[in-house]
Order: structure tokens, then C-alpha cells, then sequence
């Protein structure tokens, strides 16, 4: 601790003092698993992040980059922590070619401050994360989460066209461009998605957008079973029909949602309650463009449904008002989860979609056994969110949660499926690795690591194998 | 190269897989570019473990290995710059698995592009990237180099679609990255390989995603008296958000080539032609169409021409995807540039490439995809002239760097290779070398894999020792 007492006054010949802060309260605020860094810097100029990243390269001391710290829970405890490096001070929309539908923004910059001037362009990012509304972009990529537009639009990976970073020798660089196709150099900039930060310090970050739909329906098929809803799932993909999202949730994420709308201080605009029950399965269907379009899918969304072969669904239609707060539960469901337990462990499965089925029963039987309550979302793409909710954060629900998570990625690694726990208790990181079972190519990870960042201080540990 | 290397390699494959006569090498100093570079050994293994050997032989013998698919690549990505080894993978051409239910694809390198699309038709689905020559080029070579093509412009390229790699590494490690589901944890290994143009390893597997045909296909002609119209047009289309599969612009002169040798029913008379894709389900298309059509009237277009059947299509498409071909007409050499701008700045930006073309006295013909701003000047030459060679590489060099002041890029799918590394500074800064340079090290450390690409030569291997006979690199100095 030594070498961290006068980490401040270092850090304040490199940036004006009112930058650097060493208050505990404050430090506090940006702990990572309980680890709590010595100070913060809030650098306003790419330059001065790197002047922060090059003395620590000097000095051999760890950082982390965050932005509103939203999704900053993700990873391992990190090995060493010395500052957090706030990068909200870098926060301007560097460039926004409507014509060309290409956005480059500071990292640092909230989503909703983006969101509005492609909005009023009647363009997006199909980046509504969990947290996104509170979040930075910067923090949105580095934390890898998905949303459920990937169904149509891919992940960050498809539509992140350039980036600009510190690597870990303290030097700007940067990675693709601002042009919709481009194959010059490596594509470095897709390793910073979900590299939490362990890779480099993501400064600027280069898009492309989307034209918003100029009309969108949402439906729901709800179901006796999870079997009986991935028959109509199938139905669906085998068909002309591109939704923009399916999603298919759990009865008790259901009951979650219907909670949320019960608790909430806002009355809902139009009340889940009444339209929807929890003691179904639900396939949550979303389908957007001209109203002709929208037309076509509902009507052939209503044949298929009543096809003899489509298990008899209840198939509702959501009004608008409906439609958005539904969307936004489902898009929202991590931090919901994440309220519903004190000690929340949420799984993120990926599995072919033909595979889900047996799955799901696996992974429900084994949360019975544990008496452990459990939630969960599937989109059709086969990414999974299975959520084990204990209802208090004592030592028998973390030893039933151990035992659980072992027993999850043994499930996974014979179903051939990825697992990993994004989000967890940090006394489960103590006991396990959030990473499950090693990766064949773990070897290459960290060979990459060290390409990047040669003396190991950007959020060294938390990401896979140790990295 | 050492005649005990050639011998470990005829007992390793046979002797029937190995090439090392000078008539026979030959054959593998060329590929789509102006570039070349002669191997001093070709080999044609059938299988991973036997790439993965060669790797080590080539490695006990200190010679570099280069991987090649077809021979298509048009930026010198698949050529022995600094002779060596080159593994052919056209025997490895087995698709190993179709999975329809989960719309996966597992092939190997070997594999023709287009020959996926053709045995995943009956069930519907078909493999999205299409360059123009994927009725030969290998999905292998399309992985390296991060291949294009017109549908592109709606579905991505190559690198879109791959989810998972098997690997072979420099130091002859088998190894696989990714996951069939296509969102493994951890770094994304395959966003890093898929591009990498053959410098950090040699693909031996690949696992693609299939995509579903569309119910609907529209495919339009608009045909423009003059160039700006038909730029102004992509730029409208673009900024009035409407989303063709496919927007790809032949100016006249290079149409009428195409033309005389396709007989593809393009108007010999025209300043430009659009051919224009819309895809989906009947009703988006219509409204499409619509769109489209209405802008291309907007911008004074002589006439919009939809293809009536299927037959009309294809023949409108092999006019486009044949285009390079039929230039072989009108002169006996021509460089193909893959610049990419901003789309917003297509109209000065075709305008600028005919000045060029002025000034440096070549014709220099346009077919390229409009939609997604990624330009292809072809410049005409003559190659038995050195003086004319010379002034197409320096057009063409100003031609990229005007690309690159307007925001865009040096190349959009055909990869830098050993023909654009020269202009590799133009965009990249000493820092971003050093972290490419370690990144290509933490993989390739002794530049043993395809020496000589990618990195301009100063910043590149340093060992590096190109041939006299492998390179035009003087002529672009």
C-alpha cells in the first residue's frame, strides 16, 4: 500500500488536481468486486488517458477504465487495482454523417446522448443493452452484453466499423475507419468487444447506423411448456418471416415483469396485468417495417399459430403502449433480476438453437434440486439468460449457488454449449471461476493480452483464464 | 530450397502432391493482381494434420510457407514474396457438414464459394458472401482476405459470417477458435483471423452461418445519361435510408465492354447503369422497388428497367461479376483499385478518379459497389511498357490517397497483401504499426507465415529478403 499512499499526488503532476481524486468515500464508488482503487482519474482528452496509461506502464500499477460503471460487476475480482480510470469526461460526438449512416463517438459518451440525434434522423443503434440508458458507449462495448435486436441486426461486432485506444504502452492507436466496408489492417477493433477492459483503453468508437423501421408490432405465444413454444420458434425461422426479435421467457420471469409493473412508482401506460400470465411460457415476438410489412407478418403469424402442428398457442397482439413497456422489461430483464435477489446469479448459455430444448429442462431440474428460485430468457439465436435468484445472500445460498454453477457447466460442456456467469455474488468469484471450463484457445487469449498490453495493468485478472 | 525438405514432403504426401519443377511453380507466381511471386515448392495436403506437418517441416528447414486457395485474390495475398513453401488447399475441398436446423455450415479451406450456395439451395439456405468470383474462388481465401461482393451491402462480408476457425499456427500448433453457436467467451479470436490475410495462420476448417433465400427478389436497372446522376442517385438512396440488397454502378465505357462480351442486354448507349437489388418478403420489396425507382427518376434517369424473370437476372449479374474479365478485351493488362470512401462523397469522388485518369493519360473504367462506397477504378495498361506500368501504379496511388482524405480506406475487400502495404502509412500511424507488429508476433513471431504482406516493408518482418523477380515495388516507389 505503500506504493499506492501518494498514488494521487503522482497522478495530479499529470492532470489538473481537480481530476484526480483520492477521497475513500469517492474511491469507493468505483470498486470492482470489493476491491477498491487508491484514486480515480477523470481524464478529459484522450491524450491525457494515455499519459495516465503510460505511467502506469511505468510505475506497474493497474488500472481499470469505466465509464458509468453500470456493468462494471462483470468479470473476475481483478488481481490488482490501483485506479480507476473514469473516462466520462470524454464525451463528445466526434462525427454523425446522417447520409452516410456512420456515427464515431467518444467513449465516454451516454447512449441517450447519441440516441437522440440519430432519433431525430430517424436512425439507431440497435445497442438496448442492459443499463443502456445509464450507460456509456464505451462501456457498452467493452462489456460485450447483447441485446435482443441481435436477431436482425447482429452483435456490436457486425456494425463496429473503428475504434481508437490506448494499448498498454501508453500509445494512441487505432483499429478499422468510419467506412461501412473496410478490410484494411487487422480488425483489432472487435477484440475490444467484451475485453472488459483488459486489452485497452477504448477512447473513440466508430458505427454504423441503422434506418429506424417506420412501423413495428409486437406479439406474444404463450405456452403450456418451453417444448411446445420452440415448436412455433421453429416454425417461425423455417418460414419467410424475419422478426426483428424473439425472445422466449420463463413463467417466472413473467411473474418478475408483473411484479416490476405492480411495484412500479409510474403507473404503466397499458397494464401487463390482465394480458399476460405467469403460468405460461411466452414467445415474445417483435416485427417492424412499412405497415404493409407488419400487416403481412401478423396475418402470417396468426396462420401459423393456429396450424394444428403449433401446439394450440394463446397469441395476442400488444397494442403500442403495451408493446413498449413490454420491450422494455425484456430488455431490461438483467437489472430486474439482479433487484429480484440479494445474492442474483445470472448464467449467459449459448447453445445451437435446435439443442435449447433439453436444455432448459436440465437447467430448471437442477434449480429445483438446489431449491434455488430461477428465471430465465432465451432468444432464438440460442443465447440463454438463466438466472438462479436465492432469497438471501447468507453461506448455505452461496454454497447451493457453488454447487449449482459446477453443475451448470458440466451440463453446458456436454450439450456442447458456452456458459459463463456475467453477473454473480462476489463470494461465488472466490469459489469459482465465472469463466467456466477453460477454452481450447485460452493459450492465443493470452498471448493477445500481451500484445496489448505487454506489462499487464489494464484490468489485469478478470477476464477468461485469468487474463 | 533444399532438395531433403522436397523428399520430407513426397513421403509426407506423395509425390503426386508435391510441385517443384520451375514449369510447374510457375503456375502458383500469380494471382488476380499485377503482382508476382514464385514458390519454390507447391504442395496440395488433404488433410489438417498434414498442414499442420508441413508447417513444421518448412519450420526445421527455415523456409516461409504461404497458403492459397484459388488464386483469385487481387492484392498479392496468396503469393510466395519471398518464395518458400506454398500449401495449396484445393484438394482440401470437402463441405463436412451441412447443418440445416441451426443454419451452419463446417467446410474446408479447399472449397469453392459458390459450390456452398449449391448444395445448401435444396434446403433453402445459401452462403451470403458472393464475390465476383465465387464460382472458383475458395471459402478458405475469402476467410483470409475478409472477401466482399455485391450482396454485401445488406448481408456483410465474409467475416460476418464465420463463427468458428480451425487453425494451424506458425509454429505448427492445431488449434481452434470460435464456437459453431458463433458467440464464444473470450476475446474474439475469429474477428481477428477472419482478414488477417494469411499472416498470423492457416485455416484448415471453417465453420460458416447459412443464410435463408429470400422470399422476394427485384432486380433493377436505372440507366443514367451521365455519371454524377447515377452517383447522385446511390447517395439519395443511402440518405433516404432505403436498404437494397445489392446497389452497384458500371459506368459506360466499361459497360459496353462488358457488353460486346457478355451480350447482357446493358444500353450501349448510356452514361452509367445502377443494378439495383431489393430482397425480402413480397411486400418490402414492392415498397422497395418503389423507393428506388422513385429516386432514380428523381435524379433524371433515362429509364428503369426491371428484370422480368430469373433469366434476366442472372444475366444482368454475370454481365456485373464478369466485368473484370471482359476489360481483358481492351487492353492487355488492368489494375483494379478497392478504395472506400464515405458514400455521401461518391459523386467528387468518381469525378476525381477521371481527373486522374487525365492527367496520367489512362482510361480508368468504374464497375464497382455503389451502395457500400467501396469503389473499383480499373486502370488500364500495358505491362511490356515499364514507363506506363510506373504511371498506373502512381494514378492509382493518388487515386487511394484521395480516398483517404475524404475519411475512407485503402482497401474494402480484396486486403492489402504486398500490393497496397507500401500505402499502409497513408492511414496508420508508427503506433499502430508496433501494436499490429506485436499482435502479428504473438502469433507469427519469425514471419515464417506469408512474409512480406500486410506491413509496408520498413515496418514489416526485418529479416525480410524479397526476390528480384516477386515484386513491382520499385515501380511504386
Amino acid at each position: 500500500m505503500t506504493a499506492n499512499a501518494n498514488l494521487a499526488s503522482r497522478l495530479e503532476s499529470l492532470l489538473d488536481p481537480s481530476q484526480v481524486i483520492s477521497d475513500p468515500a469517492v474511491c469507493a464508488e468505483y470498486s470492482v468486486d470489493e476491491i477498491q482503487p487508491a484514486a480515480v482519474a477523470r481524464p478529459a482528452s484522450a491524450e491525457e488517458a494515455a499519459e495516465i496509461a503510460r505511467f502506469a506502464a511505468l510505475e506497474k500499477v493497474a488500472l481499470i477504465p469505466c465509464g458509468n460503471r453500470t456493468k462494471l460487476a462483470i468479470g473476475m475480482p481483478p488481481a490488482r487495482y490501483d485506479i480507476a480510470l473514469d473516462m466520462t469526461g470524454l464525451n463528445q460526438i466526434v462525427h454523425y454523417d446522417p447520409g452516410d449512416l456512420t456515427l464515431s463517438v467518444d467513449a465516454g459518451t451516454n447512449f441517450n446522448e447519441f440516441a437522440v440525434p440519430l432519433y431525430n434522423q430517424k436512425q439507431f443503434l440497435p445497442l438496448s443493452v442492459p443499463f443502456y440508458f445509464e450507460s456509456t458507449i464505451g462501456g457498452i462495448i467493452a462489456s460485450g452484453v447483447d441485446s435482443g435486436l441481435r436477431h436482425s441486426y447482429g452483435t456490436a461486432r457486425d456494425f463496429l466499423i473503428g475504434a481508437e485506444f490506448i494499448d498498454g504502452t501508453g500509445k494512441l492507436c487505432k483499429s478499422g475507419g468510419r467506412v461501412v466496408k473496410n478490410v484494411t489492417g487487422y480488425d483489432l477493433h472487435k477484440l475490444l468487444i467484451g475485453s472488459l477492459g483488459t486489452l485497452a483503453v477504448i477512447t473513440r468508437l466508430n458505427f454504423r447506423t441503422f434506418p429506424a423501421a417506420p412501423s413495428s408490432r409486437g406479439f406474444i405465444a404463450s405456452f403450456r411448456t418451453a417444448e411446445d413454444a420452440l415448436v412455433l420458434q421453429k416454425m417461425i425461422a423455417d418460414s419467410p418471416l424475419s422478426p426483428a426479435s424473439i425472445e422466449l421467457l420463463s413463467p417466472q420471469l413473467m411473474q418478475q415483469f408483473l411484479d416490476a409493473e405492480k411495484n412500479s412508482t409510474e403507473p404503466p401506460a397499458a397494464p401487463l396485468a390482465g394480458k399476460v400470465s405467469a403460468n405460461f411460457w411466452h414467445l415474445c415476438l417483435s416485427v417492424e417495417g412499412t405497415p404493409e410489412v407488419c400487416e403481412r407478418c401478423a396475418r402470417d403469424l396468426t396462420r401459423l399459430v393456429h396450424q394444428p402442428s403449433a401446439k394450440n398457442p394463446q397469441f395476442t397482439e400488444l397494442s403500442e403502449n403495451e408493446a413498449a413497456d413490454f420491450w422494455h422489461y425484456i430488455g431490461q430483464a438483467v437489472p430486474l433480476l439482479l433487484e429480484a435477489s440479494p445474492a442474483a446469479a445470472i448464467f449467459k448459455i449459448v447453445q445451437l438453437p435446435a439443442r435449447l430444448g433439453p436444455l432448459f429442462t436440465r437447467l430448471s431440474d437442477l434449480a429445483e434440486q438446489a431449491a434455488l428460485p430461477h428465471s430465465l430468457m432465451a432468444r432464438a439465436c440460442g443465447v440463454v439468460y438463466f438466472a438462479l435468484l436465492p432469497a438471501a445472500d447468507d453461506a448455505d445460498s452461496i454454497r447451493r449457488l457453488i454447487e449449482a454453477a459446477s453443475a451448470i457447466f458440466q451440463i453446458c460442456v456436454r450439450e456442447g454449449a458456452s456458459s459463463t456467469i456475467p453477473w454473480c455474488p462476489v463470494a461465488l468469484k472466490r469459489a469459482i471461476t465465472i469463466w467456466g471450463p477453460a477454452l481450447p484457445d485460452a493459450n492465443l487469449m493470452r498471448r493477445l493480452k500481451s500484445a496489448f498490453d505487454p506489462q499487464n495493468i489494464f484490468a489485469p485478472g478478470r477476464s477468461h483464464g485469468s487474463i | 530450397m533444399s532438395s531433403g525438405l522436397v523428399r520430407d514432403f513426397e513421403k509426407l504426401l506423395g509425390s503426386s502432391a508435391v510441385l517443384r519443377r520451375p514449369e510447374d511453380v510457375l503456375l502458383y507466381e500469380y494471382d488476380g493482381s499485377v503482382e508476382k511471386g514464385r514458390p519454390d515448392v507447391v504442395v496440395f495436403p488433404t488433410t489438417t494434420e498434414q498442414v499442420s506437418r508441413i508447417v513444421k517441416l518448412a519450420g526445421t528447414y527455415n523456409v516461409p510457407v504461404v497458403g492459397r486457395g484459388a488464386g483469385t485474390g487481387l492484392s498479392g495475398g496468396a503469393l510466395a514474396r519471398t518464395g518458400g513453401v506454398m500449401i495449396v488447399f484445393a484438394r482440401m475441398n470437402r463441405i463436412l457438414e451441412i447443418d440445416f436446423e441451426n443454419r451452419r455450415a463446417i467446410v474446408q479451406p479447399g472449397v469453392v464459394n459458390h459450390d456452398l450456395t449449391l448444395a445448401a439451395v435444396p434446403h433453402g439456405l445459401y452462403f451470403a458472401p458472393d464475390p465476383s468470383s465465387q464460382k472458383s474462388c475458395t471459402i478458405g481465401g475469402n476467410v483470409a482476405e475478409n472477401a466482399g461482393g455485391p450482396h454485401t451491402l445488406a448481408y456483410g462480408v465474409t467475416t460476418n459470417h464465420v463463427t468458428a476457425l480451425e487453425l494451424v499456427l506458425p509454429d505448427s500448433e492445431i488449434v481452434c477458435v470460435g464456437s459453431k453457436h458463433g458467440d464464444a467467451p473470450g476475446y474474439d479470436l475469429t474477428g481477428l483471423f477472419v482478414g488477417s490475410e494469411g499472416t498470423l495462420a492457416l485455416v484448415t476448417e471453417i465453420t460458416v452461418k447459412l443464410s435463408r433465400k429470400p422470399e422476394a427478389v427485384k432486380t433493377l436497372l436505372a440507366i443514367f445519361e451521365t455519371v454524377d446522376d447515377a452517383a447522385e442517385t446511390v447517395v439519395d438512396i443511402t440518405a433516404r435510408a432505403i436498404t437494397p440488397a445489392a446497389c452497384e454502378m458500371l459506368d459506360g465505357w466499361t459497360l459496353r465492354a462488358v457488353e460486346d462480351y457478355i451480350h447482357a442486354g446493358f444500353p450501349m448507349d448510356s452514361a452509367a447503369v445502377l443494378l439495383i437489388e431489393v430482397e425480402g418478403l413480397a411486400e418490402a420489396v414492392a415498397a422497395q422497388a418503389a423507393a428506388v425507382t422513385e429516386v432514380c427518376n428523381l435524379h433524371h434517369a433515362r429509364e428503369v428497367r426491371l428484370a422480368r424473370d430469373s433469366a434476366e437476372r442472372e444475366l444482368l449479374w454475370k454481365g456485373r461479376k464478369n466485368a473484370f474479365g471482359a476489360m481483358g478485351r481492351l487492353a492487355p493488362s488492368n489494375y483494379v483499385l478497392d478504395g472506400v470512401i464515405p458514400r455521401t462523397k461518391l459523386p467528387q469522388a468518381l469525378r476525381r478518379i477521371q481527373q486522374v485518369g487525365e492527367q496520367y493519360g489512362f482510361k480508368i473504367g468504374n464497375i464497382f459497389h455503389a451502395g457500400d462506397g467501396n469503389l473499383h477504378p480499373i486502370v488500364l495498361y500495358d505491362p511490356r511498357d515499364a514507363t506506363q506500368f510506373e504511371r498506373a501504379m502512381k494514378a492509382s496511388a493518388e487515386i487511394i490517397r484521395y480516398c483517404v482524405e475524404v475519411g475512407g480506406a485503402l482497401t474494402g475487400e480484396h486486403g492489402i497483401g504486398m500490393e497496397k502495404s507500401g500505402l499502409m502509412p497513408l492511414l496508420f500511424s508508427d503506433a499502430d504499426f508496433a501494436l499490429m507488429r506485436r499482435v502479428h508476433d504473438a502469433f507469427n513471431p519469425d514471419c515464417s507465415l506469408n512474409p512480406g504482406k500486410i506491413f509496408p516493408l520498413s515496418k514489416g518482418c526485418g529479416e525480410i529478403r524479397v526476390r528480384p523477380q516477386s515484386t513491382h515495388d520499385s515501380a511504386r516507389k
